[in-house]
């Protein structure tokens, strides 16, 4: 059988000549963009933007989406979806006010709400590899309904505030670094947690066999199973991950507004979902690094910031959000095309 | 001396279907052995159940003189036996090293983690890449960025990378190009070359005459030809495989 060559059209002759510079702009077009949307906040709102007070505030306003963003990046990669996450946020944030108000210990506390959000995330993974529920999907959005009625139940539907200060500080404190030297930085913990937590997962994703295997789940399931891999394990400990993180970020959040609100995290896990699309991850799975999914959150959060400095309304900024994200995905299919005609 | 391989009397039924009617089959080593015959004849069933994929209802597999049960293809790999599937199981987006390790990745500990040895695993991959003399563009590109017969190729060294005593190529040419057909091909007899056994299932007979030393037809789950090479015509394996059905 002679394989025939097609001949190329004009369409795959440009992208053909324009392959590289697509395949530059796929490595660092995310920082580029990220740089780009920071110049012209620094040029539009010169005397605000740049100030450490704007950036720490930034810093803490995307920690909690930062870290839903993480675990439904973990996710992502096995080809699933997690539509409990933001649930999971709003039920930690509630089990961490009322264990507190029951005058729980604080480190007692902190750990049912953790315990609460990984609970869940086992229940994700097991609907799925246990009761081998057709799609994550439908696991996950039965979850998200029964967290958020949970959380609903447990707070009566007001919000529970006031919480001591060693609770509240993990999401709303700054720690100063380089303290004693002449550049001494307030920090936000939160987004000190958030860094340590993505560089955890780098590590567990591409510096460790587990992680090599989560790819390979994704990237094609069948090789996964020819090559042994216990595809059920490694797909319940990405869900218990994701849960796991959904607790940490709420925990980071009830810090923040003094609160746990019965509200908090509805829809936040469309947001993830952006943040880890914008990041560049693969929807099907397989594709995608944990920096990625960390500007991808960064992006979204100077879109807010910026869309707040120059009063745009909330409305407008949900419409740049979608832009945004067809943006990003469209910049991905051209990349991937350019990548094979490259090769 | 015995044979690598023997399966004797080798019976499966499918419901009401015969899909293998006492088949004795044997791969000595250092030899490759073509297995051919139309579909439905059972050169697949017999494979898998090789592999571990299938029990037998009767028969006997035997191995370097020993009996085996092969309960899975975790089994029968653990004892050096290897397939190659006709999609070949790659992961796509993990490069050409990763592949031909996964699964069983090289890990050392390091401040109490258990990381990748990616370096160890690279200058492994490549040795072995080398011996077969399969040269890539790059072992870290996704493979999805290989050709069809680099991809072959790939599926190949990772098959034969861990102590592969017989390999079991199902229809390795079906979908390449002349040219990269031909170095799948020469592939096979390299790895022949360096003791490693193949059973080659292709529906190319011009394939398996070039590169067989013997040629097994089955037709209709029975054996009807078990020829050496040297005695083969390409008429005698097309005339078993369609049936002189009696």
């Amino acid at each position: 059988m002679m394989q025939l060559e097609q001949a190329p059209s004009i369409r795959t002759t440009i992208v053909r000549r324009l392959a590289p510079s697509y395949a530059a702009m796929g490595r660092f077009g995310l920082i580029l963009v990220m740089l780009l949307m920071m110049a012209v906040l620094t040029i539009l709102q010169p005397a605000y933007f740049l100030t450490r007070e704007n950036l720490t505030n930034i810093a803490r306003q995307i920690s909690s989406n930062s870290i839903l963003a993480l675990g439904e990046f973990a996710v992502i990669v096995t080809a699933g979806i997690d539509l409990s996450v933001g649930s999971v946020m709003g039920l930690s944030m509630i089990v961490l006010a009322l264990a507190v108000h029951a005058d729980w210990a604080a480190g007692m506390a902190v750990a049912v709400a953790l315990l609460a959000g990984l609970g869940v995330g086992l229940v994700n993974g097991l609907a799925l590899t246990r009761l081998h529920l057709p799609h994550p999907f439908i696991a996950t959005l039965a979850t998200l309904n029964i967290a958020r009625g949970a959380t609903y139940l447990l707070s009566g539907g007001v919000p529970i505030s006031g919480l001591p200060p060693i609770v509240r500080m993990w999401g709303a404190d700054d720690i100063t670094l380089l303290g004693g030297t002449s550049f001494p930085i307030d920090f936000p913990i939160s987004f000190l947690i958030v860094i340590a937590l993505y560089l955890a997962m780098w590590v567990l994703l591409t510096k460790t066999s587990t992680g090599r295997h989560i790819y390979a789940i994704g990237g094609s399931p069948k090789a996964a199973q020819y090559a042994g891999i216990n595809i059920p394990r490694n797909l319940a400990l990405v869900y218990v991950l994701s849960g796991g993180l959904a607790g940490i970020a709420g925990i980071l959040l009830a810090g923040r507004v003094n609160s746990g609100y019965p509200t908090a995290g509805t829809g936040a896990e469309l947001d993830a979902i952006a943040a880890v699309i914008i990041g560049g991850a693969s929807f099907f799975g397989g594709r995608g690094t944990a920096g990625g999914v960390f500007i991808g959150a960064i992006i979204m959060g100077l879109l807010r910031n910026g869309l707040n400095l120059m009063n745009v309304s909330v409305f407008w900024q949900q419409v740049m959000l979608g832009f945004i994200i067809l943006l990003a995905v469209y910049l991905d299919v051209l990349r991937r095309r350019a990548m094979r005609l490259e090769s | 001396m015995p044979a690598l391989v023997e399966m004797r009397q080798i019976t499966k039924t499918f419901g009401p279907v015969a899909a293998l009617n006492r088949v004795d089959f044997a791969v000595n080593a250092d030899e490759v052995v073509g297995l051919v015959g139309d579909n439905g004849a059972g050169k697949s069933t017999l494979m898998k159940i090789l592999t571990g994929v299938y029990q037998p209802d009767a028969g006997e597999i035997w191995l370097g003189g020993m009996r085996v049960h092969f309960h899975s293809p975790l089994e029968s790999r653990q004892r050096g036996i290897e397939m190659v599937y006709q999609d070949l199981g790659l992961a796509e987006n993990l490069s050409a090293i990763a592949n031909i390790f996964l699964g069983r990745e090289i890990t050392r500990r390091t401040g109490g983690l258990r990381l990748l040895s990616e370096g160890e695993m690279e200058r492994q991959g490549r040795q072995h890449l080398d011996g077969l003399q399969i040269s890539l563009p790059s072992v870290f590109f996704p493979v999805e960025r290989l050709s069809g017969g680099q991809r072959q190729s790939v599926a190949i060294a990772r098959a034969t990378a861990f102590r592969a005593q017989l390999v079991i190529m199902d229809e390795p040419a079906a979908s390449l190009a002349v040219s990269e057909a031909a170095k799948v091909l020469a592939l096979i007899t390299r790895l022949r070359e360096q003791g490693v056994a193949v059973v080659l299932i292709s529906h190319r007979l011009q394939d398996v005459l070039d590169v067989s030393d013997r040629i097994v037809v089955l037709n209709r789950g029975s054996k009807v030809g078990d020829l050496r090479r040297r005695d083969a015509t390409m008429g005698d394996v097309v005339g078993l495989i369609v049936g002189k059905s009696a």
